[in-house]
């Protein structure tokens, strides 16, 4: 094979893999987003954020596989119920704590974490799962795009706008706004800080139900499934500014061409691993956050 | 300082501790006694940290590598533990560095500390399994039985004599807490988990004083990993290192009280006789339960008794404490959310 072949086809999967990276930088900005909600107004980090995803894809797989609901139908009911699981997160173990040091409320979602998993564990078995629905490949010149990615690509820009419309918006939406801003404040104004972090929960917990829909297209369910997304949300979120938007939304996409173009010489866990090596050296030239101003 | 009671009270302590495998030798027991022992080696090397507020979750990873770099120079270059121990003590050590000083230097303290380090452990946890024709992945690994010189292989077939290394490590472990405890370093540390910006102006180096502990805290939780799968002889990613590793390691060290030197222990001592209990209980089924358990407690643990069993205990028992120190009282309430 001549060189000019070989560099023929190099460039074929690398425009391949940052078109890839583009796509599941969607998911990711979706996650991060979730995440940076929670932390921006009720200023706690959920550590067991990718396990509600991950109880959000088994639900998925239990409608559509178990009782034949179909795909778009036993949607909505998954992001419902991980809404729901995220105010019960918020109302049995964070509202106690709201007073307690911020590294205590951080490590009971670390115990919800324990328990997330491990009633997986015990309820469905260490089994990996999938959804048996097999989306049609996208040929688009000698490149090949899976049609899950580009769905949940398009699923979590739809979500993300719907959120900006939300916060923007709506009265509830603006209460959650002026609430990260201040505090304390906000409860002088006689807004219910109790119900505003309620909702905040419930739609944390949406946007961690919708990326459950999107990543049961791509991959299969296991109990430890978090795991393996649950890190890079959180290098992500810290990378764009914990609580800053567009920052999040920014590092998403960064890291997700990292481990895309990573993936493409070796194993995604490489991806990984470059990613993080990468936010190393960003944390000495950005230690506040990609966005942060200058001091 | 202690007391000449207390000094006594180790030593009886100590003295009884030496001698039970030679007078009660059931291999089962003593099989839980070495875990507990190993486990709560490394439950004491996280709380050397976290009780000053540097909660970390990447210890893990630092387990992960003391375990695993061990057993791969063994198998791989034939280099005995001896040496392969330091070695993986080295390059946990080395990376504690590498994640600490920019940590540190550029006041990534909080959330974003807790964040980094859960990444870290995460990371190596997929390194562990990308390389798996290396390391077998996640379906774990074996160190080859020595065929000549056991001693140089630090590999055992009785109980006795692994009881008194875990025995040896343990002590050391706790002798280390208390030599930090009584060094300058608690002063300066405490400072700056009280406030950093008051400790730096009063001529505490910040940056050296965490990059000190930190590194500590990881060499020692390296050997603990080492020990492990020495003792052990198999190893996976799941059980040394990983994300669910470092939330054990915190979970035990709050149980049994962060701010007193056997409080990891009594964590220990706890958290693995409940395992063993639900493992008993539930049969094979027990898969899972266990953590469900240990998860729920940890929930309820912080929630109501964020000072840990003995910790609790310990303040029960002397009711005029002097002052607790900022980072043990509750934050003051500025305003009651919602009302």
């Amino acid at each position: 094979m001549g060189m000019q072949a070989f560099l023929d086809i190099f460039d074929i999967y690398l425009l391949e893999a940052v078109i890839n990276g583009i796509l599941l930088g969607g998911v990711l900005a979706l996650l991060a987003l979730g995440l940076n909600l929670i932390f921006g107004v009720i200023d706690v980090t959920w550590i067991c954020y990718a396990e509600l995803v991950m109880i959000g894809m088994y639900a998925m797989y239990f409608m559509v596989q178990y009782y034949g609901v179909s795909y778009f139908v036993a949607a909505p009911f998954t992001i419902l119920l991980v809404a729901v699981l995220g105010a019960a997160l918020h109302y049995l173990v964070i509202a106690p704590l709201l007073t307690a040091p911020p590294i205590n409320q951080l490590l009971a979602t670390g115990g919800v974490l324990f328990v997330l998993q491990s009633f997986a564990t015990v309820a469905f078995g260490i089994d990996f799962r999938n959804l048996g629905i097999r989306l049609p490949v996208l040929a688009f010149g000698d490149m090949n795009f899976s049609y899950a990615r580009l769905l949940s690509f398009v699923a979590a820009l739809f979500g993300m706008v719907a959120v900006y419309l939300f916060m923007t918006r709506t009265f509830t939406g603006t209460a959650i706004r002026a609430i990260s801003q201040d505090r304390q404040i906000m409860a002088l104004m006689g807004v219910d800080t109790k119900r505003i972090y309620l909702i905040t929960s419930a739609l944390g917990g949406a946007l961690a139900g919708l990326a459950a829909c999107l990543l049961v297209l791509q991959y299969d369910v296991h109990p430890f499934v978090g795991l393996s997304f649950g890190p890079i949300t959180f290098l992500i979120c810290v990378l764009g500014g914990l609580g800053n938007f567009i920052g999040g939304f920014i590092a998403a996409f960064v890291f997700a061409e990292i481990i895309s173009l990573g993936g493409l010489f070796s194993d995604l866990e490489w991806g990984y691993v470059l990613a993080f090596a990468f936010f190393i050296v960003m944390m000495f030239i950005r230690p506040a956050g990609l966005l942060a101003r200058r001091r | 300082m202690m007391g000449q009671g207390r000094l006594a009270a180790w030593g009886i302590g100590l003295a009884a501790l030496v001698a039970l495998p030679f007078v009660y030798r059931d291999p089962y027991h003593l099989h839980i006694l070495v875990l507990i022992l190993i486990w709560s080696f490394a439950y004491t090397s996280w709380s050397m940290m976290g009780r000053f507020g540097l909660v970390s979750l990447g210890h893990g990873g630092f387990m992960g590598i003391g375990a695993y770099v061990t057993a791969l120079l063994w198998n791989h270059l034939g280099l005995s533990p001896w040496i392969g121990i330091p070695i993986s003590m080295a390059a946990a050590g080395t990376l504690a560095l590498i994640v600490g000083y920019p940590c540190f230097r550029f006041r990534i303290t909080g959330h974003y500390f807790v964040l980094v380090t859960l990444a870290l452990s995460g990371i190596v946890l997929q390194v562990i399994t990308a390389t798996r024709d290396y390391t077998g992945g996640s379906l774990g690994y074996t160190p080859n039985r020595a065929s000549g010189n056991r001693l140089l292989a630090l590999q055992f077939d009785d109980k006795t004599t692994w009881y008194l290394i875990a025995l040896a490590v343990w002590l050391f472990g706790i002798v280390v807490w208390h030599w930090v405890d009584r060094s300058m370093a608690r002063y300066a540390l405490e400072a700056i988990s009280e406030d950093e910006d008051a400790a730096a102006a009063a001529g505490v180096d910040v940056t050296a004083e965490k990059l000190k502990i930190t590194l500590l805290s990881a060499l020692m939780t390296a050997l603990a990993g080492a020990i492990y799968c020495q003792y052990q002889m198999f190893i996976t990613p799941d059980t040394v290192s990983g994300i669910a590793v470092s939330l054990q390691m915190v979970f035990a060290a709050i149980v049994g009280g962060l701010f007193v030197s056997l409080g990891p222990t009594v964590g220990a001592i706890i958290t693995i006789l409940l395992a063993e209990t639900l493992r008993i209980g539930f049969g094979t089924k027990a898969v899972g339960w266990d953590n469900l358990v240990y998860g729920v407690l940890l929930v309820l643990f912080i929630i109501f008794l964020p000072k840990g069993i003995l910790g609790s205990l310990l303040d029960r028992l002397k009711p005029q404490r002097k002052v607790s120190r900022a980072h043990e009282q509750e934050a003051v309430q500025i305003v009651r959310p919602g009302a």
